[in-house]
C-alpha cells in the first residue's frame, strides 16, 4: 500500500472537485474491491474521496420505475420490497455474488466499478495491460480458465466479475452521473466497454464523473425470471458462467425476452439475438437450444476455458428452463 | 456425582475460552517492546539476487532493520561444520533463487504496517536462471527418493495385473493442495541475554520446536521455550519447523527485541507446504469372479530442488486387499518450488482415491457391486508383512456405512436415478492409517483439594487434545472430569510427540492412563491398600492424613515389541451420496456417512467433529480444493481464500460419523488406534464413485469442478 490522501466529502460537487486534484485519485464507497487492490499494490491511489457521506443511498419510485442511489448496499437493494416485486432478476443476481459480509458493505455504483478478478491483474508480479498498459497480457497464454470467450482483444481476455451487472443489463437499466461537465444518462449496455487497445479503462466514465444513481425502467419481468451461476463451488465464488433469465409469457407463448450472461466477456454480455429469436415462440428445449446456439454465435475460447463453449448455451437452455416453468 | 466415563460425550474444556475469544493463538501475546517482521519474497523463479537497494526502506518511517542475504547475521545451524545442521531452506544465507515467492529480505519495523511498507520500498536485481516448475513436462525427470535408496515393493510377481483376465490401468491426478488453516503461521521470538529465547509460534509439537530451534542457534534445548497453547488449524503445515520462524529468531537477535512475523495468506501458499501434485497409474487385474490377482501402484509427485519430500501414497496397494501380486513403485520430480509437506492423511489420501477410484472402475467391468468385491478380496491378515492385525472392523465398517447410506437404493448402472433434474449416485471409499504410539511422558499432580493436574508437551490443532486427556484421567482415577486440568503446547512440560499420524490419543493417552495408575497406586500404598486396589478412595483425604502438601510424579510411557508381531492400523469406509446436474456439471453432495474403526473411541463428542472435519476437508480435496500454478511465470494464480476454494457451508450436506468403537487389544491400554487422518481418506474416492454412479463420468483429475463433468 502507498501512502495517500483521504477525503470525506459531504456533497457531489465537492467529490468531484476532490477527485480531479490528482490523476490517480478514486472515489472510496464501500470498499470491498478498491481497499483489497490497494493493499496488493495493484491500486495505487494519489487520494481517496470518500463518498460514504454523500446522500445516495435512497430506493424511490420514479413516475415510471424505480431509481436505485449509487450508495444503496447491495443487501439494501436484494432485500427492498420493491425489488423483490418488480424486478426479482435483479434480487436473484445481487444475492449471487460475493457473501452476505460484502453485500452489507458492497454498492451499487461500486458493484458496477468492481474490476476483474483475472489472476494477472491482481499479481504485480505478472504482466497486465489492465493494471500496467504496455506490459502485455499473462492471461493470453497463461491460466485462462476464467476468461473471455466474447469481445475479447489480444491485450486483454479479462471479464467483468459481476452478477448484479448481468441483471442491471438484461433490465435495461440507465445510470445516472454526474461529472464536472455537468450530468448525463449512460444505458447500462454501454456503461462498461471492450477492451480493444485500452483495457485500462474499464467503462465509459469520464474522468471526474461520479455515479450518482441507477434507474430501473418500469417493472415488466417480475415472474418468468432465473439467475444461474455456475460456479467451482456452491457460494462465495466468482461465475465460471452465469446467467440472467427474463421471460414475458401471455398463455404459452413467449412475448417479450430478456437474456444476459456473466462470465463470458469484459462487459455484462447482453443477447440481444437470442431475445429477438424467443419473441413469439412456445417455451421448450428445442427453442432454447436454438436460442443458446444463437446467442453463442461469435464465441471464441482459450486453452483453459474451451468447457464455457459447452457450459454457456447449456446455462442459457437451464436458465431458459427455469424461468419458464 | 457423576462419573465421567472414556467414551462420554464430553464437552470440549476449552470450548468456552474459544467461543469467547479467551484462548489465546501464538499472534496474539502482546509482548513489551515488541516488533514486527515482514518478508520480502523473490519475484524470479530461479536464479540470484545480484544486488538488492534497501536505502529507501531502511529510511522508512519505524524501521529497525532489513536482512538480506548481504548482511544476514550468521545463523549457527546454517553454518557449513555446523555440529548438526539444518536441512532445507536457509533463508538469506546465500544469494540463491530456488523458488518464486522465496523470501529474501526480511523488514523490521515498529509496526506490522510499517514494515509491509517498507518492504515495497527494496528494489531488488537478479540474475534469473532457467526454470522449471511444469510437472506435466518433467514427469520423465523423476528421481527414485533417497539418492535412489528408496525400495521398490513387489510381492508375487511385479505388474501381474496385466495378465489377469479382466483388467483395469488408469491414471489419476491430483493437484497440489494447501493447508490453509484459517489461522496464518505467526511466530513471535524474544531473546533473554545471547543464550535463551522464547518462542510464541503456531506449532503441532513444542518439542520438535524446540529441538529444531536450538539446533539452529546452537543453544542448550533447555534455554529455548516453546509455546503454542492453542492452534488454529495446522492439518501438517505446523509439523515442522519452518524458515521463516528461524528468521524470527535470528531478526530478535539482530534488532534486541521482541519480532513477531506472520505470513500473509498469499506466503501461505508457497512457505508452510502442501500436498504435493502428484500422478498415480493403477493396473488391477482380477479374475472374472472378481479375486484380484494383481495389485500395481505407481506414484509421481512433486518436490523441490533444494529438498526432497516424499510421502507414502502407493503404500495403501500393499495391504488393504487380498492379491498374491502387488507391487509399487515411486519417484519424485525436484522442480523450481517450495518444498511440500505432510497434509492431512499424507500420502495415504492421495494414495486412496486412486486405488479406490480403480476397484470401483473394475466393479463395473465384472458386474459386481463395489462393497462385494472388497468383500472378495478382504484380507484377515496384513498381506505386506505376513502379521496379524492387532485389530481390523473393516467388513463391519461396509456393512453398518452400507444401511445408514441406504446403499439398497444404488443402482448399478450409472445415470438411472433422478431426483428431478438431477442424476443420484451412491459410491463408497476405504481408507486405512497406521496406528502409532510413540514415546510420551505425563507429569500428574494431586492437590490438596482433591484436584488433579496433568502436563504433557503435547499439542491441539484442533481434536480437542486437551478434552480426551481429561476424560482418560477422570475415568482413570474414578474422579469427575472437571477436578482435573489438563495442560499442553509447552515445550517445559513432559515430551510428548509431534501431533501428526494420528497418535495423539494413542501415545498421550497412554502417558495419561499410565500416570493415572502409577498415581492411584502410590495412594493406594499410601492408605495401606493394595497398590492395584480399584475401589474409590479419597483422594483429598489421604494427602491431608499424611500431612503431604502435594504429590507429584513423573510417568514415562512406551509401547513394547508389539508393533514386531502385529499390523496396527485404522480402517474407514465413507459413502456419499450424489447429486449431478447434467446440463450444468453441477455436484451436490447430499449425504456423507464416515464409519471407522478407529479402536475405543475416547470422547464420542470431538471424535465426531474430527471426522466431520475431515470429511470436510475430504470434500474440498475432491470438489473444490487445486493451488493453481502458472508454469510460464512460475507463480500460483490463485493464492487467495476468494480463488482457492476451500469449501463453505452450502458445500457440505449432512455428515454422519459412526465408530465400531472396540477397543483394540494390542496398541496401548486404551485401545484407541487414531481418527485423525483416516477420516479423510478415502472420502475423494467415495464422492468420485458416486459422481460415476450418478452420471457415467468417471472424472480421474481432482476437483471434480463443473467443466470437468460437462467435458467429460
Amino acid at each position: 500500500m502507498n501512502p495517500f490522501q483521504y477525503t470525506r466529502s459531504l456533497a457531489a460537487a465537492g467529490a468531484i472537485q476532490s477527485v480531479l486534484k490528482e490523476p490517480h485519485a478514486h472515489f472510496l464507497a464501500g470498499g470491498t474491491n478498491l481497499i483489497d487492490l490497494i493493499k496488493m499494490g495493484v491500486v495505487t491511489p494519489e487520494r481517496l474521496v470518500d463518498i460514504n457521506p454523500l446522500p445516495l443511498k435512497g430506493i424511490e419510485k420514479t413516475a415510471t420505475g424505480l431509481r436505485l442511489g449509487a450508495l444503496a448496499t447491495n443487501s439494501e437493494v436484494a432485500d427492498h420490497p420493491l425489488v423483490l416485486q418488480g424486478y426479482p432478476l435483479l434480487s436473484l443476481a445481487i444475492n449471487a455474488g460475493a457473501s452476505p459480509q460484502l453485500r452489507n458493505m458492497a454498492t451499487v455504483g461500486g458493484n458496477m466499478m468492481q474490476r476483474t478478478r483475472c489472476n494477472y491483474f491482481f499479481d504485480t508480479a505478472m504482466p497486465c495491460n489492465k493494471r500496467s498498459p504496455g506490459s502485455g497480457c499473462g492471461a493470453l497464454e497463461g491460466i485462462n480458465r476464467m476468461h473471455a470467450i466474447f469481445g475479447a482483444s489480444p491485450a486483454c481476455i479479462a471479464v467483468n466479475p459481476s452478477d448484479m451487472n448481468v441483471a442491471m443489463v438484461a433490465l435495461d437499466a440507465v445510470v445516472h452521473v454526474k461529472g464536472p461537465k455537468g450530468e448525463r444518462k449512460i444505458p447500462f449496455a454501454d456503461f462498461h466497454r471492450l477492451p480493444g487497445d485500452h483495457p485500462e479503462k474499464d467503462n465509459t466514465l469520464e474522468r471526474g464523473e461520479l455515479i450518482m444513481a441507477v434507474d430501473l425502467p418500469a417493472p415488466a419481468f417480475s415472474q418468468h425470471v432465473a439467475y444461474l451461476k455456475i460456479r467451482d463451488r456452491t457460494s462465495y465464488a466468482f461465475a465460471l458462467v452465469s446467467v440472467a433469465a427474463a421471460l414475458k409469457m401471455d398463455g404459452n407463448m413467449i412475448t417479450d425476452a430478456r437474456l444476459a450472461m456473466g462470465g463470458v466477456a469484459h462487459k455484462p454480455w447482453r443477447l440481444h439475438a437470442a431475445e429477438t429469436f424467443l419473441k413469439g415462440k412456445t417455451p421448450g428445449d428445442d427453442t432454447f437450444k436454438q436460442a443458446a446456439q444463437i446467442a453463442m454465435q461469435g464465441a471464441k475460447a482459450y486453452r483453459y476455458n474451451q468447457f464455457k463453449l459447452t457450459m454457456a448455451p447449456n446455462a442459457i437452455l437451464q436458465a431458459l428452463k427455469t424461468a419458464s416453468a | 456425582m457423576k462419573q465421567d466415563k472414556i467414551g462420554d460425550p464430553l464437552d470440549r474444556v476449552d470450548g468456552r475460552l474459544k467461543v469467547t475469544g479467551g484462548a489465546k493463538y501464538s499472534g496474539e501475546y502482546k509482548v513489551p517492546g515488541l516488533t514486527y517482521g515482514v518478508l520480502v519474497p523473490a519475484t524470479i523463479t530461479n536464479g540470484t539476487v545480484t544486488a538488492m537497494d534497501t536505502r529507501a526502506a531502511l529510511r522508512a518511517p519505524g524501521v529497525l532493520a532489513v536482512i538480506t542475504p548481504f548482511n544476514a547475521p550468521p545463523v549457527p545451524g546454517y553454518q557449513p561444520g555446523a555440529a548438526k545442521p539444518v536441512k532445507g531452506l536457509k533463508l538469506f544465507n546465500d544469494n540463491q533463487v530456488h523458488f518464486n515467492g522465496q523470501p529474501i529480505a526480511l523488514v523490521v519495523a515498529e509496526t506490522f504496517e510499517r514494515a509491509t511498507y517498507a518492504a515495497t520500498l527494496i528494489k531488488t536485481t537478479y540474475q534469473p536462471q532457467p526454470f522449471e516448475t511444469d510437472f506435466h513436462k518433467n514427469f520423465d525427470k523423476g528421481v527414485v527418493p533417497n539418492e535412489g535408496k528408496y525400495k521398490d515393493y513387489v510381492r508375487g510377481e511385479a505388474d501381474a495385473y496385466k495378465n489377469a483376465p479382466v483388467v483395469v490401468e488408469q491414471d489419476y491426478m491430483l493437484p497440489s493442495e494447501m493447508h490453509n488453516p484459517m489461522e496464518l503461521h505467526v511466530t513471535t521470538a524474544f531473546w533473554d541475554g545471547d543464550d535463551k529465547v522464547t518462542l510464541y509460534t503456531k506449532s503441532q509439537g513444542v518439542v520438535g520446536s524446540q529441538r529444531a530451534i536450538s539446533t539452529a542457534f546452537g543453544l542448550d534445548p533447555a534455554n529455548v521455550q516453546i509455546h503454542s497453547r492453542f492452534v488454529g488449524g495446522a492439518f501438517g503445515s505446523s509439523l515442522r519447523t519452518w524458515p521463516h520462524e528461524v528468521a524470527a529468531v535470528q531478526a530478535a537477535k539482530l534488532v534486541k527485541r521482541p519480532v513477531k512475523l506472520t505470513l500473509t495468506r498469499e506466503q501461505m501458499f508457497t512457505l508452510v507446504g502442501y500436498r504435493p501434485l502428484t500422478i498415480q497409474r493403477i493396473g488391477l487385474g482380477a479374475s472374472t469372479d472378481g479375486k484380484l490377482v494383481g495389485i500395481t501402484h505407481e506414484s509421481h509427485s512433486q518436490t523441490a530442488v533444494y529438498e526432497e519430500f516424499t510421502e507414502n501414497a502407493v503404500n495403501v496397494s500393499r495391504f488393504l486387499y487380498a492379491s498374491p501380486n502387488a507391487n509399487t513403485r515411486y519417484k519424485v520430480v525436484p522442480l523450481n518450488v517450495g518444498v511440500p509437506a505432510p497434509m492431512r492423511g499424507p500420502g495415504e489420501a492421495t494414495g486412496s482415491f486412486a486405488l479406490e477410484s480403480a476397484l470401483d472402475e473394475l466393479s463395473y467391468k465384472l458386474g459386481i457391486d463395489p462393497i462385494e468385491l472388497r468383500l472378495r478380496n478382504y484380507t484377515y491378515t496384513d498381506p505386506e508383512r505376513n502379521l496379524p492385525w492387532s485389530s481390523k472392523y473393516l467388513k463391519e465398517c461396509y456393512q453398518q456405512g452400507a444401511e445408514r447410506i441406504g446403499w439398497d437404493k444404488r443402482s448399478a448402472q450409472p445415470g438411472t436415478q433422478r431426483d428431478g433434474e438431477w442424476l443420484i449416485g451412491y459410491g463408497i471409499g476405504c481408507g486405512a492409517f497406521g496406528a502409532y504410539r510413540s514415546k510420551t511422558s505425563a507429569k500428574i499432580k494431586l492437590l490438596p483439594d482433591g484436584t488433579v493436574n496433568i502436563q504433557s508437551a503435547t499439542s491441539d490443532i484442533g481434536p480437542g487434545t486437551a478434552t480426551s486427556m481429561t476424560l482418560i484421567a477422570a475415568d482413570t482415577l474414578g474422579i469427575p472430569a472437571d477436578k482435573i486440568t489438563f495442560q499442553l503446547g509447552d515445550s517445559s512440560y513432559p515430551i510428548a510427540p509431534t501431533q501428526g499420524g494420528s497418535q495423539t490419543v494413542s501415545s498421550v493417552g497412554s502417558a495419561v492412563h499410565d500416570a493415572c495408575v502409577a498415581l492411584k497406586q502410590k495412594l493406594n500404598t499410601l492408605a495401606g491398600l493394595s497398590p492395584d486396589t480399584t475401589a474409590p478412595i479419597d483422594y483429598a483425604g489421604i494427602l491431608t492424613k499424611h500431612n503431604l502438601p502435594m504429590l507429584e510424579l513423573t510417568q514415562d510411557s512406551q509401547a513394547g515389541d508389539d508393533a514386531k508381531n502385529y499390523s496396527m492400523y485404522s480402517f474407514s469406509a465413507h459413502f456419499a451420496q450424489v447429486y449431478v446436474h447434467p446440463l450444468t456439471g453441477q455436484v451436490r453432495v447430499k449425504k456423507l456417512v464416515a464409519v471407522v474403526d478407529g479402536g475405543k473411541i475416547v470422547n464420542l463428542k470431538t471424535a465426531s467433529s474430527q471426522m466431520i472435519g475431515g470429511a470436510v476437508g475430504g470434500i474440498g480435496m475432491v470438489l473444490t480444493e487445486e493451488a493453481v500454478f502458472d508454469d510460464h511465470f512460475g507463480r500460483y494464480v490463485n493464492g487467495n481464500f476468494a480463488d482457492y476454494h476451500v469449501p463453505v457451508n452450502a458445500d457440505i450436506p449432512d455428515i454422519e460419523a459412526i465408530f465400531i468403537d472396540k477397543p483394540d487389544p494390542i496398541i496401548n491400554p486404551v485401545g484407541t488406534k487414531g481418527l485423525g487422518e483416516i477420516s479423510l481418506i478415502g472420502v475423494a474416492a467415495a464422492v468420485a464413485n458416486a459422481v460415476y454412479n450418478a452420471s457415467g463420468k468417471r472424472i480421474r483429475e481432482l476437483p471434480i469442478t463443473p467443466d470437468k463433468i460437462l467435458m467429460a
